[in-house]
């Protein structure tokens, strides 16, 4: 502690010399900061920025009340239908596909889990139902996790939740997937095997016309959402909603360049 | 986390070191006469590329809080950290703007005023309640302008939403505030659009001073038509007001702000088929070689050469044997008119396969994120959905497009940013849309980064990706962001935010190796789950560095002089005044005749290794000569020295910059 005070002081000097000479990297400075702050200018105490936090956590709770059943069965709906395109993405690599269909396909993996990640908290931090995953090679089974009763509100001052421990202390349900089958975009059964046997070229014209297909289906499913009163007004809904919608148009765009380009346009 | 002060040893060598550096530089400062003689030959400025940071990178393992998280820096300072007005706290703070001594800060529940005088310690102006997301401000003159696009966001203000589809309550667009009395701003008028503005950016054209434009972009679904008539959700084919097509250019009367009314939406993506420039890669490109090797066939396709496929070659050269009334099997000589027709016939062919086709099929890029616009230099980029676009504004109310790139690691454009002179564009690809934590460990360093392009003769040619790259955690939502150029002059420096991967500050001056040269970073909002926050934006503005956070308030920098930068080159940044600044209006920087100036680029011939060590040491001492004299003893030592440079400017490795410090010389003699 000692010397790392010592530096700081080093520092001011050096950067008193107006020199052109090197001047060693420093990144214990924010030592300096605290000592502003300390300084109490104008930063509020520390008494006053805990009763800021505790507003903050509030708010948050608060903001986390207002939605409606639409954007509960979006959320519901949509999880699953990612999970379709993980189903879909994670063929690529094994099937030969070519290096800009593993590409995308990377990337909508990455994009898709992390967006079933948010939007199981969005439902969990709201008392719902959440649907759980779990893809078995082609095969997807959604399980749900049922709201505790003290899951609701208010014990988690912090909104702090273990995702680790999210299975612990939920009733689980096995869901009947029959019910996806009217989600726009939802690939049959039959269709993925069909994607899963091709290969290399076969499979890149199969899975950018099948995922071209989901993609839509998402699309659509927002537009669905925005077109009911009070739905997506909530923050993190209408932000979740907006993403999705902005990105998978995008990805849209590019998946019908590459088809022209397999299909010799 | 200070991991320096887990080696001690380490921490005594760097003090020593330390005290040797400022005592050399108090000496080269102090001395009027002599320059030290052991930087009479060596260089002691190191090219940055062959710097070294901290090592391990102190950003990993930050611990969690929201006004206690841990914290690092490196080569910055930071002034304060102010949180939010209690109205604010728990909603997300989004965009700055500046003019004068305030910073305006947008809030997905309005936008606060501070009064920056004193970067140590600001002041809460106005705090103004007013939700709707993103609230992204522009201002110009009295007028300040804030986005809206939320369904919640209302014309009156009003914090209790909107709770039907279509509803005469509801404001998506622009709103108008005139703050010529800045302590309470006016809400003057609206302009409605059809997505909604998630951002804008105003246009001040330089030969119309009677009038700015707003150019919005919208990013979310348009709204129904019973509630903002003409919006049209259909594709353009289907019908020709289609609102998906467009961006949309608000005229404002600056005498009559309250007239201000769309003017123009012009459709600058239809047609945009271009695929990928830069995205064929290396063994992309090999095939193509090895295609033209062979004899095949490759149509030049916008730019982008295409292997024709045997079918289509047969069709062509049906066609060619037809259009001579020929028949049976093409000749040599029709073979030879296809090579010479091929683009143009390929192209063709597109254009009616194209034509041919109906919804949701090859339909562009259909929203702007967010459009930079140059006034200086009469460009424009648009950071639109897959595309990058490079627009001509030299008519504002009609941009037109003249190029567009696509990334073949399917970025989604958010931002763009130009260096100073117009030649290098940079885009931020905003993966996962700013909520997402896309800079773990497990994160490829191309998503959710810069992608550099060099503008040479109108097209934009790839140079390299920059990303933030201290792998995050889960919980920290982490992604390129918004940022701003810093006026170092001779180089390319840019700040830049990244959620709550912090904020760093990088060189670009050679766009195919972007160089980190300071950061900040602290831990994440909490260990448990993602919430979002971190920066939205820093911009550089009048000597400060300001950042808008989205979950703890604004803070406030100032870079530190270092090994990367120079005390000289951040003399002369600070030599740059703006009276107002939008980060979207991207102004050119100019800077006015300083001693500063002069040593910044003496620092820069040093370190890149441009010219002689005595010759730069010469220089040097005549500076601090003529400095320390005045009248027209001053002027003839800077006319002299000048003379020196220009004998020596044959001589180095950069004529150009050696030429600017004696323009530089002129004006001070002048001066």
């Amino acid at each position: 502690m000692f010397y790392r005070l010592f530096l700081s002081l080093t520092v001011v000097l050096a950067a008193a010399a107006c020199s052109t000479t090197d001047q060693i990297h420093d990144h214990d400075q924010s030592h300096e900061h605290h000592q502003h702050s300390e300084a109490g200018i104008h930063a509020p105490d520390t008494g006053d920025l805990s009763a800021l936090e505790e507003l903050y956590w509030s708010r948050l709770q608060e903001s986390r009340m207002n939605f409606t059943q639409a954007d509960i069965d979006f959320m519901t709906d949509m999880i699953v239908h990612h999970a379709q395109a993980l189903i879909i993405s994670r063929l690529a690599p094994e099937n030969n596909a070519s290096q800009s269909v593993q590409t995308l396909a990377a990337r909508i993996i990455n994009a898709q889990d992390d967006e079933i990640a948010l939007m199981q908290k969005w439902l969990r931090d709201r008392g719902q139902p959440v649907p759980i995953v779990h893809i078995h090679g082609l095969e997807l089974h959604v399980e749900m996790e049922m709201p505790e009763e003290s899951m609701a509100h208010g014990e988690h001052g912090h909104g702090h939740h273990q995702d680790e421990d999210r299975h612990h202390g939920h009733n689980m349900h096995h869901h009947d997937m029959s019910h996806h089958d009217d989600m726009p975009g939802m690939l049959t059964q039959e269709q993925i095997e069909h994607l899963a046997s091709l290969n290399g070229r076969d499979f890149d014209r199969y899975f950018l016309k099948y995922m071209i297909e989901h993609h839509d289906g998402a699309v659509i499913m927002v537009r669905d959402l925005f077109s009911v009163d009070g739905a997506a007004n909530d923050t993190e809904a209408f932000e979740l909603a907006s993403d999705i919608h902005a990105e998978q148009v995008t990805e849209i765009n590019r998946m019908q360049q590459m088809l022209d380009a397999i299909e010799g346009l | 986390m200070y991991q320096s002060s887990t080696n001690p040893l380490s921490g005594v060598l760097r003090i020593n070191l330390m005290l040797i550096a400022a005592l050399i530089a108090l000496m080269g400062c102090a001395s009027s006469e002599t320059v030290p003689s052991e930087r009479s030959s060596e260089p002691s400025l190191t090219l940055i590329h062959e710097l070294e940071r901290p090592s391990p990178d102190p950003r990993v393992g930050l611990a969690a809080g929201l006004f206690n998280a841990e914290e690092t820096i490196w080569n910055l300072r930071l002034l304060s950290t102010t949180p939010s007005p209690e109205d604010f706290i728990g909603s997300w703070n989004t965009d700055l703007a500046f003019k004068d001594n305030y910073a305006f800060q947008g809030s997905y529940n309005g936008f606060v005023v501070w009064d920056i005088s004193n970067p140590a310690n600001p002041e809460v102006v106005v705090d103004f309640l007013c939700p709707a997301s993103q609230s992204d401000v522009s201002v110009y003159g009295d007028l300040l302008f804030v986005s809206g696009e939320g369904l919640e966001g209302r014309l009156d203000c009003g914090t209790q939403g909107v709770d039907s589809v279509v509803s005469e309550e509801r404001l998506r667009g622009i709103r108008i505030f005139d703050i010529s009395d800045i302590r309470n701003p006016e809400y003057i008028h609206n302009v409605q659009t059809c997505r909604g503005s998630h951002t804008h950016s105003v246009l001040v054209d330089p030969n119309d001073d009677e009038n700015v434009y707003v150019y919005v972009s919208g990013s979310a679904p348009v709204r129904p038509e019973d509630e903002l008539p003409g919006c049209v959700s259909d594709f353009p084919d289907e019908d020709p007001e289609s609102a998906l097509f467009r961006i949309e250019v608000i005229k404002v009367p600056l005498a009559n702000p309250e007239l201000a009314e769309i003017v123009s939406s012009p459709r600058i993506f239809e047609g945009l088929d271009a695929p990928p420039r830069h995205g064929l890669a290396p063994e992309e490109q090999a095939v193509i070689d090895r295609a033209i090797e062979q004899g095949r066939f490759v149509a030049n396709y916008g730019g982008t050469p295409r292997i024709v496929n045997d079918g289509l070659v047969r069709r062509f050269l049906a066609q060619i044997v037809q259009e001579r009334d020929g028949s049976g099997e093409p000749t040599q000589a029709d073979s030879t008119a296809l090579r010479e027709k091929l683009d143009y016939m390929y192209t063709d062919f597109m254009e009616e396969r194209l034509a041919a086709r109906g919804r949701g099929l090859n339909v562009g890029p259909n929203q702007c994120h967010d459009i930079t616009l140059y006034p200086e230099v009469g460009l424009a980029g648009g950071a639109c959905e897959g595309y990058g676009l490079l627009l001509d504004i030299s008519d504002p109310a009609h941009p037109v497009r003249i190029d567009a790139v696509a990334d073949s690691n399917f970025a989604y454009w958010h931002s763009a940013t130009f260096n100073n002179d117009g030649t290098t564009v940079l885009f931020t690809d905003e993966w996962g849309g700013g909520t997402q934590p896309k800079c773990r460990e497990t994160d490829p360093y191309e998503w959710g980064a810069n992608a550099i392009y060099t503008i040479e003769d109108g097209k934009m040619v790839f140079q390299s990706y920059f990303k933030m790259d201290a792998p995050q955690t889960s919980t920290e939502n982490c992604v390129a962001h918004n940022g701003s150029m810093l006026p170092i002059p001779g180089r390319d420096i840019m700040v830049q935010s990244w959620y709550q991967g912090g904020i760093n500050v990088f060189d670009f001056t050679d766009p195919a190796n972007p160089v980190e040269i300071a950061y900040h970073d602290r831990g994440p909002i909490s260990d448990d789950r993602l919430e979002v926050g971190g920066s939205w934006s820093i911009y550089w503005y009048n000597g400060v560095l300001v950042n808008s956070e989205i979950a703890r308030g604004l803070d406030i920098f100032e870079l530190l002089p270092s090994e990367f930068v120079t005390q000289n080159e951040i003399d002369a940044m600070n030599t740059v005044r703006m009276d107002y600044f939008n980060p979207q209006g991207q102004p050119m920087f100019h800077w006015p005749a300083s001693f500063a100036l002069a040593r910044a680029y003496l620092d820069q011939l040093e370190r890149n290794r441009d010219m002689d060590m005595r010759a730069i040491n010469t220089i040097r001492r005549g500076l601090i000569d003529a400095e320390g004299s005045s009248g027209s003893s001053r002027e003839s030592l800077l006319l002299q020295l000048a003379g020196e440079l220009e004998n020596h400017a044959a001589s180095t490795n950069n004529a150009d910059k050696v030429m600017r410090i004696t323009g530089v010389l002129k004006d001070l003699a002048e001066g």
